[in-house]
């Protein structure tokens, strides 16, 4: 019977990808952005996987709120990037080195 | 037991889509990855019995997230090349990061059910329920004052992409409308007083 720690499994492993590719994807900007939006998805599966486990539907209403952010974060990280390309002509994240971090 | 082999199928898809997305290396395949991870999810989200979100999941993030970073993939000339350099260098070190991180979860996860009585799966749910009724009864009594600051996080989201991507371009003419609304009419007309000219030939 599939319960919760198939759920909490799946999750697990879609974070850790994440991770991976962040740190493999280091130098292109967006597929960062698409990383972050993989770990916020293993999150969502989390809170859903309680929330069915617990009867409580609160942990669902949390995921939808996550999604309004997560929408929002997409529009103004793109709209950061698109500005960032036409400042530069690169997304490449090591040449942008301007305030010496 | 239909069940069971539809989760562990969807699953398999899913973290196959996911490994296409951090080991493609052209973004465009990588958004597509992501389309297919995201469906995966909306299944399973099925599965769970969370209807509303899976189909939250599928329009929300497929249908508007997803497009706006295809649009900017592809509106954006990125050089793949020189973009996926360095492939090579981080590679092991993500993966030991990744392994180790799966495996200590794995484990907590598993060792912490074993002993309890929680691998049931989930309870039934009573007959005539309807999630997306559950969701807005608690979503519009409870919870109505962060369904509002949500509103205005996206309000904000809005104003932040449009404010950041607008450009001016110094050359181009158009029309000010404040500008012309706000003008008076001495600012155009001057009314010059001056002695008239007397023709030479009178004196």
């Amino acid at each position: 019977m599939i319960g919760l720690e198939h759920y909490l499994t799946i999750s697990a492993i879609l974070f850790c990808l994440a991770i991976a590719g962040i740190f493999i994807n280091r130098r292109n900007l967006i597929l960062l952005l698409m990383c972050i939006e993989l770990m916020l998805l293993a999150v969502n599966f989390n809170f859903i996987a309680f929330s069915r486990h617990l009867g409580d539907e609160t942990g669902q209403v949390f995921v939808f709120f996550i999604l309004t952010v997560a929408a929002a974060e997409a529009a103004i990280g793109l709209a950061i990037l698109v500005v960032l390309f036409r400042n530069r002509r690169s997304i490449n994240v090591q040449e942008l080195d301007t305030m010496k971090g | 037991m239909f069940h069971t082999i539809l989760f562990y199928f969807f699953a398999t898809v899913l973290i196959g889509a996911a490994l296409g997305v951090i080991f493609a290396r052209n973004p465009v395949h990588a958004v597509m990855f992501l389309v297919l991870a995201f469906f995966q999810s909306a299944v399973l989200w099925l599965l769970a019995e969370a209807e509303f979100l899976a189909l939250v999941l599928v329009l929300v993030y497929v249908g508007a997230v997803m497009v706006l970073f295809l649009f900017v993939v592809m509106m954006l000339d990125i050089n793949v090349e020189r973009t996926t350099g360095g492939y090579a260098r981080y590679l092991p070190l993500g993966l030991i990061v990744a392994g180790l991180m799966i495996v200590e979860l794995v484990q907590i996860i598993w060792l912490r059910g074993s002993g309890e009585t929680l691998t049931g799966g989930f309870a039934a749910t009573p007959e005539g329920y309807s999630n997306t009724k559950a969701l807005g009864a608690i979503l519009y009594t409870e919870h109505v004052y962060a369904f509002e600051i949500a509103a205005v996080i996206l309000l904000l989201a809005i104003i932040a992409a449009i404010t950041l991507t607008m450009r001016k371009r110094p050359g181009l003419k158009q029309q000010d409308i404040s500008a012309q609304v706000a003008v008076r009419a001495k600012d155009r007309v001057r009314i010059v007083k001056m002695a008239s000219e007397k023709p030479e030939d009178e004196q």
